[in-house]
């Protein structure tokens, strides 16, 4: 593990090849193992399990018509569940929609998310938002924007904010492979590159951007992490599926934005096991079989198995854990239905519509609102 | 009260700012070290330090990119873009961003940012530097727009800008900074120095956003304007001997709709004038205000003058500028019908 205050060109190779703790006999080894306790590792894979049980309620509640839209994790579920765990109350995510492991490994509620993916009368954005663009300032995460790559740079201009206010809370950015295409991308390096503020920038390459897979935004000749090196950024090649390495690279990253030595590119290497959303049907673009060809494996099903190796889990534990996590979140749901789903109401009353879009209404909004009789 | 110019007025607006509010920050393209293009933050860095007035890169997206971000830990920064020419490659940014994070996460996080960029034409800027795109930020639900007209307006427009709590665009009229511009531009340029709204007050205060200025009282005809054109819209009125109401509009949005009512209730005629490009036009809205607020009151058909929808030539500047002439006739015109 190279020293947190290393420069990047020192580290080069760390862009080009992957780092993982668990090997393929479910052991950890190596020089970033060793960091987690059999609780922690217990408490990430409840976490992982709690979000693939929830993403798969919500795709049949959606295939069910009781909402309009869904994205799963599937298969991803390591990479945001173990960096959640290395952040502290304060830090602030600038997410896509695929890291609600973030939420859910923070301990928010269920219900609440159910809420807003329902559009319902509890839904803390008012019905505003397509579902999974979820925001809560309180747990670290910002408002999802659904436009690609937007956040990035937003991420380093939050971490130049802490940096200029002598804060030590820092900001993760995150984006898919498929959008390190956009400006945003290339304009946040050079802002972090220019500024070295207390910032994380992730790359989740699940290998798909919905049927395009990574070259085309990549091209033949380098990783996606390799990108920060031009920029003097040092940048990492994670194993995303690995939920060790995922949290021992985080730590590491962390804890130099956190000491103020600049930002951090990290890729996380992992596979998109489901569809891009509900809206698309991966047999048209991949093959079928792909998936289970996965060289890096399921994340759930490793560190399962590092865990029973260690002692800690067994079949057992696992399929009761699996039960009581799907009894939760069928109990989430019926509440969340209680309030409300998307098709058959109750919403925020229609006239909410008019508020927010500045903080008091202009007249012209008052005279829209009046005439609409809401 | 010290007379200024409206840069040395916008200058000091964000010197007040700065020293009100340690959140407030400053920067942009060579508006660090050097001061900006055109003057507008020099000694800003000086006084304040790198920390809050510094140089960005040349990348206008990552500026207001940049900028969200830092409004939304709580910041109010203030940044320029050098030229509204070059706000395109922001535009997503304030469009699909700025615009809307109050409202996405219904008020969970807002983003108080003001975007200064000079705007339009009359310096030979030609096509990169001349635009003026007041239109493609006032459509936009979430942006505030304001352009004022003169250094006093200047200021507190720009102090209430960076005070307010939502996303403001603020444009700069180029041709003003120096002075006021009648239009004729074959005749000497009058200084800010030796005009009444070049005096301008020591300290804090501010314009409120959304309120008109009555530029000049009449009776005959309402004259609905901002920016360069307000200059133009009075000469115009002083050349013809019409006596023309003339409406600075100085926010377009929000929009004062109470001033333009009342007074286009009162003289029965309108003549809007703007300096950008026709078709879909500012101009075009404020006819469209008038038509469904007034329409009972007006005694002669609405008309407006712009810009032509051509992109902004460089040799031709003054066959495109709506200059005092085309005004003049237009305010004829009107009282005829």
């Amino acid at each position: 593990m190279p020293p947190v205050d290393v420069e990047a060109l020192h580290i080069h190779d760390l862009a080009y090849s992957v780092i993982r703790v668990l090997n393929d006999k479910g052991e950890a080894v190596g020089p970033w193992a060793g960091q987690l306790s059999d609780e922690a590792l217990v408490e990430g894979l409840r976490h992982m399990m709690t979000v693939r049980a929830f993403d798969a309620r919500m795709l049949m509640a959606q295939r069910q018509g009781k909402t309009s839209f869904y994205m799963q994790a599937l298969g991803e579920e390591a990479v945001a569940c173990a960096f959640r765990m290395a952040l502290r109350p304060g830090d602030m995510n600038f997410s896509t929609y695929r890291q609600q492991g973030l939420l859910i490994a923070g301990g928010y509620p269920l219900v609440t998310m159910m809420n807003q993916i329902y559009s319902n009368a509890k839904d803390p954005m008012k019905g505003r938002q397509l579902p999974v663009m979820y925001s809560s300032k309180k747990d670290g995460y910002f408002t999802i924007s659904g436009n690609l790559a937007t956040q990035f740079i937003q991420a380093v201009g939050w971490a130049m904010a802490s940096a200029i206010k002598g804060d030590d809370k820092v900001a993760a950015g995150w984006i898919g492979e498929g959008s390190t295409a956009e400006n945003d991308f290339h304009s946040a390096l050079v802002f972090a590159s220019t500024y070295k503020p207390p910032v994380i920038l992730n790359v989740v390459n699940n290998q798909w951007a919905i049927s395009t897979f990574q070259g085309i935004a990549r091209g033949n000749a380098a990783t996606f992490a390799s990108r920060g090196l031009g920029f003097g950024i040092p940048a990492l090649r994670v194993d995303g599926n690995d939920y060790l390495a995922v949290y021992a690279v985080a730590k590491w990253a962390i804890s130099r934005a956190r000491m103020n030595l600049g930002p951090t590119l990290i890729e996380f290497i992992t596979y998109r096991a489901g569809a891009h959303s509900t809206s698309d049907d991966p047999s048209g673009y991949r093959p079928k079989d792909e998936s289970s060809g996965w060289p890096l494996g399921d994340p759930v099903e490793r560190l399962k198995k590092h865990l029973t190796l260690r002692g800690a889990w067994s079949e057992e534990r696992h399929a009761q854990a699996k039960g009581e996590i799907e009894s939760l979140v069928v109990q989430a749901q019926k509440e969340a239905e209680s309030h409300g789903t998307l098709h058959n109401g109750p919403h925020a009353p229609a006239g909410t519509m008019f508020e927010d879009v500045f903080s008091e209404p202009p007249i012209h909004l008052i005279r829209q609102r009046q005439e609409a009789g809401i | 009260m010290t007379r200024m110019t409206m840069i040395e007025a916008i200058r000091s607006a964000m010197d007040v700012a700065m020293e009100r509010d340690d959140n407030v920050v400053v920067f942009g393209e060579d508006v660090g070290y050097f001061g900006g293009v055109f003057r507008c933050t020099a000694g800003l860095q000086q006084k304040f330090g790198r920390q809050r007035c510094f140089d960005a890169p040349i990348s206008e997206s990552g500026i207001i990119g940049a900028a969200v971000g830092m409004a939304a830990y709580g910041l109010r920064p203030c940044v320029e873009i050098q030229f509204a020419d070059y706000i395109y490659p922001g535009y997503d940014q304030l469009v699909s961003e700025a615009s809307r994070i109050r409202y996405r996460s219904a008020g969970d996080f807002t983003t108080p940012l003001t975007v200064r960029m000079p705007t339009g034409g009359g310096i030979f800027g030609g096509q990169t530097h001349s635009q003026s795109p007041e239109t493609l930020f006032a459509h936009v639900a979430g942006l505030k727009t304001v352009i004022p007209s003169n250094p006093h307006d200047a200021k507190g427009l720009l102090i209430a800008a960076i005070e307010d709590d939502d996303p403001v665009i603020f444009l700069e009229p180029k041709r003003l900074y120096n002075g006021p511009f009648d239009g004729h531009h074959d005749r000497p340029v009058t200084p800010w120095k030796k005009h009444d709204l070049g005096e301008v007050p020591d300290g804090h205060y501010t314009v409120p956003l959304g309120k008109a200025a009555i530029m000049r009282e009449g009776g005959d005809v309402t004259v609905l304007t901002y920016g360069t054109m307000v200059h133009v819209a009075l000469a115009a009125a002083a050349e013809t001997g019409v006596d023309a109401e003339i409406i600075d509009l100085r926010t377009l949005l929000p929009l004062d709709f109470e001033a333009i009512e009342a007074s286009v209730r009162k003289t029965g005629r309108c003549v809007v004038v703007n300096e950008a490009t026709k078709t879909c036009g500012f101009a075009a809205e404020l006819m469209a205000v008038v038509m469904e607020g007034c329409f009972h009151h007006l005694e002669a058909p609405v008309i407006r003058v712009t810009g032509w929808d051509t992109p902004y030539p460089h040799a031709h500047e003054w066959d495109y500028f709506p200059g005092p002439k085309r005004v003049g006739a237009a305010l004829k015109r009107v009282m005829e019908a």
